[in-house]
């Protein structure tokens, strides 16, 4: 066993191991079964809707996921990480417009039809390329990184902490909300990219075809997951840890802060780019209201609510939370704001290490509850130290 | 004068005055009296055949000036002067339906009324002489009595500038007494000049007395003038380079114009960031909840409105406002007093978790008002004294921008004296150096953190007050100015209020002039780049507080 797969066997034990694996395959395996193997009118059937609906769940789990390994583990909140998500989905977007090839409105096989609208005569060059699967598949990867590169070196290196960090990702994904409203920037403009025929060959109106990009969600979670944990776990994770809590201490204690900062938030973005890309097939449209600040803070609140810095926490969070999204806009959609309102509240104040920390916390109590013959508890600094 | 010692004296002064008096009256009757007899002269030449002969009497009556020559000229154009078969006299007839009330044109008094339209021979006029006419009745009004007549007749001889208004306008500059109109009409009488044949010296010195400008039609006419091959040479240079100047007076009045719309862009920006900068430099927390307190504000206005109207006579309704100030101050600020005793002081020590807390408050709040109030946009009236418009060096400036950016300066000036002469503003002051050095001199920083989240929320509020002047008021208010205010407060520099100060002044300004070169959005865009950048350079703004505090 090399070091690589021993550092993933630090999935604590074999138990944690034989639980990763029996969610995904539950997820990846379980789930399409049920929608195709069975009649629609079986009790157990899950229908198409609900398949595509779990499969955005999965990808906002994903986006969870990546802010949970800058803010949760690095220190840094990011209210910006909605603009690497769009921009993800932008990426596959652009593809998905190419593959529409001439059964636009206008017909056009060189054009999508809102550069025929806006009297465009030929593709921009930031369109290149993009017929390509393989080549969008990179982009998806580079385009959020580089963005992140960027901006998180400059932002790292001047040591910008804290709430400024915060203050300044939401501005930047403002700034590409306006810049990607703007018609000239070949973006579709206010309407986004929409209208997408088929992925890969596959009609995107086909049920086989939603079924298919959820299980491609699943694994690619799991792959993220996995490596999130497995950069967690790394000495690097160690000296992000040390980062979240004492920064200027690891700094005298000669690591590179920025270095650290900066590979988790490229790394985070590119995760959130690749939850991006495979949203906007499951939704069938990209347009900038994603870029806006308050989808990018909502993301917080999953990773708040699930427990950050636990990696499964967000998982968990993202999903709850937009269940329960999905449940009152439809019951009673004045009380959803409320609700999420009061969760912001309600998980800052009570729960600071989430729905993970109260499972946790519970069965703590289970366990002091137990013996009870015994009069001296569990000494509470050791649960400190492994948590 | 001099000074008069006895009553004999002044009796002699008071002969003499009234001496001259009855000479003047006496001289100017017999004058009067062959006035009225010219002018009926010329009313009775002007039923003729021939239209050339009609325009020399049409000529010939404006140039007398009678009293009388408006209305007989006017009934002309309008084709409601008519020779009268029977008393043979030139009447003006007004037609109501089924017969026609007449006016003797000469002298102005009652004709009777005629009913059959047979006995009316129309005096007709062609397009020729409707326009002549026009031009004489601008003529005639620049000695009007009432000076916005006067005004309107010089801005209608400028926008038609003819050689033959010349007389009319020289004769008028001469008389006049106000100096607005007097500058219109030698500006009215230059461009007649420049349009007629006169010497070429006379001309360019017309062309000087209209570079002086930025009319529009001034620009225009010599514009014209300075692309005309008919005109003489130092003629056409002369009004290119008149042109020239007037371009550049455009463009240092644009330049004007773009600093005080900044100004007032920026004083608003004021409003809303001066309460996060207190607030975050006292607490080092951010309110996200701050737009919705500045929402609160406006929404405070609209019901001291509401009420206004609703109890009180609509005399009083323009000191909703003075009312409006201190309510929305009292509500924003009571609910920021609620909401950092009730959840913030819970979360001190973490400023990401106080960020996402209250923005979970500002999502509460806006469903709270829109489950109240409604989604829809609300309107909160200006009082009368805020709207209207101001002239100012060529600038037209709106009065409630002009009111908001004073007020924005009179709070800024009020919270500045309030942190350096309370007892509670050195509090706030020795937090905001050093929070725990402070507690530990006994100053109580609950209370202090307390009343600075309040205070800031309530100047929010008054924000809001003034925000409902110039957009509408709607739950998502506080929202667009958010991200704006933060960005303030980055770059001026948290917890100082000069740093607010120029951080919104300079962004309001340098918003204002990207914009026509960049357009709205991408001006937006670019200072979004330029702060980011900024804050590699001076990461804690441009007016840091120095402080030994290494990490906060």
């Amino acid at each position: 066993m090399g070091p690589i797969t021993r550092r993933l066997a630090g999935l604590e034990n074999r138990k944690g191991w034989t639980a990763v694996l029996l969610t995904v395959l539950g997820f990846a395996l379980v789930v399409p079964v049920l929608n195709m193997a069975l009649e629609p009118g079986h009790p157990l059937h899950v229908p198409t809707y609900v398949v595509q609906l779990l499969g955005k769940y999965l990808c906002y789990a994903m986006l969870a996921l990546a802010l949970d390994l800058v803010w949760g583990f690095a220190g840094a909140l990011s209210l910006g990480h909605g603009a690497f998500f769009a921009l993800g989905g932008y990426v596959m977007g652009m593809y998905l417009m190419r593959q529409i090839g001439d059964r636009g409105v206008y017909g056009n096989a060189e054009l999508p039809d809102f550069m025929v609208f806006l009297n465009w005569d030929s593709l921009p060059w930031y369109w290149m390329g993009f017929d390509s699967f393989a080549f969008t598949a990179v982009m998806v990867l580079i385009v959020p990184g580089v963005l992140a590169f960027v901006f998180g070196w400059l932002a790292f290196r001047s040591r910008i902490t804290g709430v400024y960090f915060s203050i300044i990702t939401q501005a930047m994904t403002y700034a590409l909300m306006l810049a990607f409203f703007r018609n000239e920037m070949g973006f579709g403009g206010n309407n986004g990219l929409t209208d997408f025929k088929d992925i890969l060959g596959f009609s995107m109106s086909r049920d086989s075809t939603k079924v298919g990009l959820y299980v491609a969600t699943v694994l690619m979670l799991a792959a993220a997951y996995l490596a999130a944990r497995f950069i967690v776990t790394s000495r690097l994770g160690r000296v992000l840890l040390a980062v979240r809590d004492a920064e200027s201490r690891v700094r005298f204690l000669g690591h590179s802060v920025t270095g650290a900062k900066l590979f988790a938030f490229v790394v985070s973005a590119m995760i959130a780019g690749v939850a991006g890309a495979l949203y906007v097939p499951q939704v069938g449209i990209i347009n900038p209201s994603e870029f806006s600040p308050a989808n990018s803070i909502e993301i917080a609140i999953w990773t708040a609510v699930g427990g950050r810095g636990t990696l499964f926490g967000p998982i968990l969070g993202a999903m709850s939370v937009n269940a329960a999204k999905s449940f009152f806009t439809g019951v009673a959609p004045e009380v959803w704001l409320f609700f999420l309102g009061s969760l912001f509240v309600v998980v800052t104040l009570f729960l600071p290490k989430g729905l993970v920390g109260l499972f946790g916390l519970l069965k703590r109590r289970q366990r002091r509850a137990m013996p009870k013959a015994s009069p001296t508890p569990a000494p509470k600094a050791t649960e400190e130290t492994h948590a | 004068m001099s000074r008069i010692r006895s009553p004999q004296g002044l009796v002699a002064l008071v002969c003499a005055l009234l001496l001259a008096f009855v000479l003047a009256v006496a001289a100017a009757l017999p004058a009067r009296a062959a006035d009225d007899a010219a002018f009926a002269q010329a009313v009775e030449a002007l039923d003729q055949r021939s239209f050339a002969e009609k325009a020399d009497a049409v000529s010939a009556l404006a140039a007398l000036g009678h009293p009388r020559t408006a209305p007989v000229l006017e009934a002309l154009s309008a084709g409601q002067l008519f020779r009268h078969r029977g008393s043979e006299r030139i009447v003006i007839g007004a037609y109501n339906g089924n017969t026609y009330a007449l006016t003797d044109a000469v002298t102005g008094e009652d004709a009777g009324t005629e009913s059959s339209s047979r006995k009316l021979a129309k005096i007709v006029a062609n397009n020729t002489i409707r326009v002549q006419i026009e031009n004489a009745l601008g003529s005639l009004q620049l000695t009007s009595a009432d000076p916005a007549l006067r005004m309107s007749a010089a801005r209608q001889a400028l926008d038609n500038p003819s050689a033959d208004a010349i007389p009319a306008l020289s004769a008028a500059v001469e008389a006049e007494a106000d100096a607005g109109v007097k500058a219109l009409m030698e500006r009215a009488l230059a461009a007649s000049r420049l349009m007629g044949e006169g010497a070429e010296a006379e001309r360019i010195a017309a062309v000087e007395t209209l570079a002086d400008t930025t009319d529009p039609a001034i620009r225009a006419l010599l514009t014209r003038v300075a692309n005309d091959e008919a005109v003489a040479e130092p003629v056409r240079l002369a009004a290119a380079d008149a042109v020239e100047a007037i371009d550049t007076r455009l463009a240092v009045l644009g330049v004007g114009q773009d600093l005080i719309f900044g100004l007032s862009a920026g004083s608003i920006l004021l409003l809303a960031a001066i309460g996060l900068a207190i607030t975050f430099g006292v607490m080092g927390v951010i309110n996200m909840a701050h737009g919705e307190m500045i929402m609160l504000g406006a929404y405070t206005t609209f019901v001291v409105q509401q009420v206004f109207r609703a109890t009180l006579p609509p005399e009083v309704f323009g000191l909703y406002l003075l009312v409006a100030i201190p309510a929305a101050f009292m509500v924003a600020g009571a609910v920021g007093v609620a909401m950092e005793r009730g959840i913030i002081r819970f979360l001190n020590g973490r400023p990401l978790e106080t960020l996402l807390a209250t923005w979970g408050i500002s999502l509460i709040l806006q469903q709270a008002v829109r489950s109240i109030f409604g989604a829809t946009n609300r309107q909160v009236a200006n009082p009368d004294w805020m709207s209207g418009s101001v002239e100012l060096l060529g600038l037209s400036l709106t009065a409630n921008r002009i009111a908001i950016v004073l007020f924005a300066l009179a709070v800024l000036a009020g919270l500045a004296a309030y942190l350096r002469w309370s007892s509670m503003g050195l509090n706030m002051r020795a937090v905001t150096q050093n929070r725990r050095m402070a507690s530990a001199m006994g100053i109580p920083t609950g209370r202090v953190d307390a009343l600075t989240f309040g205070l800031g929320s309530g100047i929010a509020g008054v924000a809001g007050v003034a925000i409902s002047q110039v957009a509408n008021v709607s739950p998502n208010l506080g929202q667009a100015y958010i991200v704006d205010s933060f960005l303030v407060v980055v770059f001026g520099g948290v917890g100082s209020l000069w740093g607010a100060l120029a951080g919104a002044f300079s962004l309001g300004i340098v918003n204002k002039f990207l914009e026509p070169m960049a357009g709205a959005m991408l001006a937006k865009i670019l200072v979004l780049v330029f702060i980011i950048l900024f804050i590699q350079k001076r990461p804690r703004g441009l007016f840091a507080l120095r402080g030994r505090a290494f990490e906060n």
